[in-house]
């Protein structure tokens, strides 16, 4: 039996996160290979539907990743998020696949290692609950 | 509108755990608006259920399509080409959907999706509350323009009952005594006098207790 390689897909905010992100790369700390990074303006902008779609195309996990929410550029943008990703693992569960699977993240904008750790803890926890497929 | 809800989706795939081709069918009406069944949800459960066809190795086609209305004839015609097509139709309508697309298309195997909870409206973003019981016959004007019917736990006429207490409903406290409103409102506009008459007891024969109801405007009879 191959190696489970997890694919994730991480939705990261134009702001705090998107800042971690560039304090991440400064200080040369990457996230590991099969973590997909996709950029929105505004995590309040990633609709239920953003989040499962990944699930549906082969990803085996997804996580958000947006300001902390007294820093939020958009007020509430993080706090719509995790509704949104709180109705996903309602979802997951009833499905009978981990809720794990999804999560959702506040940090700040200078956060650059925690930014890189949460794709690590994230790979970590799906290489963990392995594949979902179960056929 | 008509208020909805989602039924849980491990009863979904319960339902059409046997088809292999699914539609899942949207409704531009009511349910959209209260946020269950519009073009919107039909792609959340269509994903749901791939996702779920993933998980358990099932070769799922999943299709989506939502229409105008499900509740006139016009609209559920447009479903001609299409309902053939598939195993099984989810609709997401309120109960009125799945019935119409059943009647026009006896062949189709059709289930819904939501449960139908009642006739309301949005007090706030993301909660709704009851308004109206259909009783066939209304009577808010009577009441400050609050519906004692749809909205007091026993339907009360001539209302406060004993369990109204600080403004509240004794069946739970999240429950408003809507009698407690309506004579707060009463007063307010100086009308309590209205509410000492005697209202005698309601003819229910308007309503559903009547048995099944239709209604015929010959002026739009074709």
């Amino acid at each position: 039996m191959s190696e489970f390689k997890p694919r994730i897909l991480a939705f990261y905010c134009a702001n705090c996160a998107s800042s971690a992100a560039n304090v991440s790369e400064s200080m040369s700390l990457g996230v590991p290979a099969g973590v997909k990074m996709v950029q929105v303006p505004c995590t309040g902008r990633i609709e239920t539907l953003h989040l499962l779609k990944p699930f549906e195309e082969g990803a085996d996990g997804v996580y958000v990743a947006g300001c902390q929410e007294d820093s939020c550029r958009y007020m509430s943008g993080i706090l719509k998020a995790e509704k949104r990703v709180a109705q996903v693992k309602r979802i997951l569960e009833e499905l009978d696949i981990e809720p794990g699977r999804i999560e959702a993240f506040k940090l700040s904008a200078g956060k650059g290692f925690r930014f890189a750790e949460i794709a690590s803890e994230m790979m970590k926890r799906v290489q963990e609950l392995g594949p979902i497929s179960g056929g | 509108m008509i208020v909805a809800e989602q039924k849980p989706i491990r009863e979904l795939v319960e339902m059409v755990k046997d088809f292999q081709k699914i539609l899942v069918l949207g409704c531009k009406g009511c349910v959209t608006v209260c946020n269950v069944g519009g073009a919107k949800e039909v792609g959340v459960l269509a994903s749901a259920l791939r996702i779920w066809g993933r998980k358990t190795g099932r070769d799922l086609q999943v299709g989506e399509h939502t229409l105008e209305r499900q509740c006139d004839p016009e609209y559920i015609e447009e479903l001609g080409g299409i309902v053939g097509e598939y195993d099984a139709v989810i609709s997401i309508a309120c109960g009125v959907g799945p019935q119409f697309v059943s009647e026009r298309y006896p062949t189709a195997r059709v289930f819904p999706g939501v449960n139908t909870k009642f006739m309301g409206g949005a007090v706030a973003h993301g909660i709704w509350s009851e308004r109206c019981a259909g009783c066939g016959q209304c009577v808010v004007h009577y009441f400050g323009g609050l519906c004692p019917i749809a909205r007091c736990s026993k339907s009360l006429m001539n209302g406060p009952c004993g369990g109204s207490a600080d403004g509240r409903c004794e069946i739970h406290k999240e429950v408003e005594c809507i009698w407690d409103t309506i004579v707060r409102k009463m007063t307010e506009q100086g009308r309590l006098n209205e509410l000492i008459e005697f209202k005698p007891p309601k003819s229910w024969t308007t309503a559903r207790d009547g048995g099944p109801r239709s209604m015929i405007r010959e002026e739009l009879v074709k």
